[in-house]
């Protein structure tokens, strides 16, 4: 049920909006968020919108994993390599 | 930055590292509980689970599916309303409606003349089968922790807002926190952290769990669900243990605000009210569920309903599963005779129960 891939808001229209993902949009109710805004990341769950990501907080967690990286094998790891 | 991180496998045999660094200064056998069903899979789909355990950290599932933890006398009541009364539409989740009984399971029932089951992905769309069946009885089996009460809130809103006449809800709606409490008071399961669900902590926040660090000094972090995001929640339980600290973290701060969701909860609050709750395994709980405040909206009240525990089936574990206190293998039924084709409780039907992810990935072992 918490399989939470986030998806990106790229409409809004009252308490509706169309999210996207991979090509494929769905319909979320956006009722349960403050000020969602065309292009944040929601966290949908059952239909409806519960959380909207924090990109900077994000960044900070992305660079955590990049610095654990960096030690565990000593070389910056390269963006887009497997 | 570069989003993918979280679902590389460098990033995980790097977190790993740390971890191993970390037990092997713990140096005792450790057992955290992940409360939510979907940390479970993460677990154990991605190998982590084992490979954990034979580090000597045993990743014990908590009471953290809903449909695992809702009483038979409720999927009982509803069995009982869709096969006695004529023209009723009960609508519920899809695992919901595979809970096995003595009998069958709702799908498979034989409801009432013209009375029907409706398999359903979100709340709201209850309002639609309710405006599109005005001759029927609508009643809608809400179950769910605090990530899906708001919605079930809004859409029994929603209804009172456009004079929905013929539509009620059934509920087991429960809380988190409360069977934690449950779990240390009873001192059974001798832990030595959690891993709190992240996106009931998207609504509930980290403040609710924190009387677990304050009055019995358990560490633990509230994460998300990539191998990444549960290694990290690791990490930070780990952390704690090894500097005698219990606190509550966020390691999923991406979406978890310590203060959680408040517009969510405001709808919660509007709609539900605080109750004692039932709950699989535990009995009741004080203050550990919500009902809806309009009474008429109550489908027990609405048809009279009772709580019907002669439908328990005694002979299944789930009861102890979701208290953390057997592995699902313990139980004498798992895999012989259930299993997902032929579950015997609900731990063998939710995609969050710990019985069905056990039989699935029970042997799979992390190797990246
Ligand atoms: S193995 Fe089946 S019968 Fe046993 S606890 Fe799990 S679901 Fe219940």
């Amino acid at each position: 049920m918490c399989l939470a891939v986030p998806l990106r808001l790229i409409e809004i229209s009252g308490d509706i909006g169309v999210v996207e993902m991979g090509g494929l949009r769905r319909r979320t109710n956006l009722s349960l968020v403050e000020n969602p805004k065309v292009g944040d990341y929601l966290i949908v769950h059952a239909g409806f919108a519960i959380s909207i990501l924090d990109q900077q907080q994000a960044e900070e967690t992305l660079d955590l994993i990049t610095r654990c990286i960096e030690k565990a094998d000593g070389s910056s790891p390269e963006k887009g390599e497997a | 930055m570069d989003p993918l991180l979280l679902r590389e496998e460098r990033s995980v045999r790097a977190l790993l590292k740390e971890v191993d660094a970390l037990l092997e200064r713990v140096d005792r056998e450790l057992r955290i509980m992940e409360v939510c069903g979907t940390h479970t899979m993460t677990a154990h789909r991605s190998g982590l689970g084992n490979l954990l355990r034979k580090k000597g950290l045993r990743l014990i599932s908590g009471p953290g599916c809903p449909v695992c933890i809702t009483p038979d006398g409720i999927v009982g009541a509803a069995a009982a309303l869709v096969t006695e009364r004529p023209d009723i539409v009960l609508a519920s989740f899809g695992d919901m409606l595979r809970v096995p009984t003595p009998k069958k399971h709702l799908l498979h029932l034989v409801p009432a003349k013209g009375s029907t089951v409706k398999t359903i992905y979100s709340p709201e769309e209850v309002l639609d089968i309710a405006r599109a069946s005005p001759g029927k009885q609508v009643v809608f089996l809400a179950v769910g922790f605090e990530t899906t009460i708001p919605s079930i809130a809004w859409t029994v809103e929603e209804a009172e807002r456009s004079g929905l006449k013929n539509l009620s809800f059934i509920t087991c709606l429960r809380l988190v926190p409360p069977p934690l409490r449950a779990i240390l008071a009873s001192g059974e399961s001798g832990l030595d952290g959690f891993i709190y669900p992240g996106h009931v902590s998207v609504i509930i926040g980290s403040q609710p769990y924190e009387f677990i660090a304050r009055e019995f000094s358990v560490p633990g972090a509230v994460t998300g669900f990539e191998p990444v995001d549960l290694l990290l929640g690791i990490l930070s339980v780990l952390r704690q243990i090894e500097g005698g600290e219990a606190r509550v973290d966020i390691a999923y701060s991406r979406a978890v605000r310590p203060e959680g969701n408040p517009a969510a909860r405001r709808v919660m609050a509007s709609a539900c009210e605080v109750t004692d709750g039932e709950w699989r395994g535990f009995g009741a709980i004080p203050a550990s569920g919500l009902r809806l405040r309009n009474r008429d909206l109550d489908a027990f009240e609405r048809f009279s309903l009772a709580y019907d525990f002669s439908w328990e089936n005694m002979a299944c574990g789930c009861g102890d599963v979701v208290r953390g206190l057997i592995e699902p293998e313990q139980c004498p039924l798992f895999g012989n005779p259930c299993t997902p084709e032929q579950p015997m409780g609900p731990c063998m039907v939710s995609v969050e129960g710990s019985c069905l992810i056990h039989y699935k990935y029970g042997d799979t072992m992390w190797t990246g």
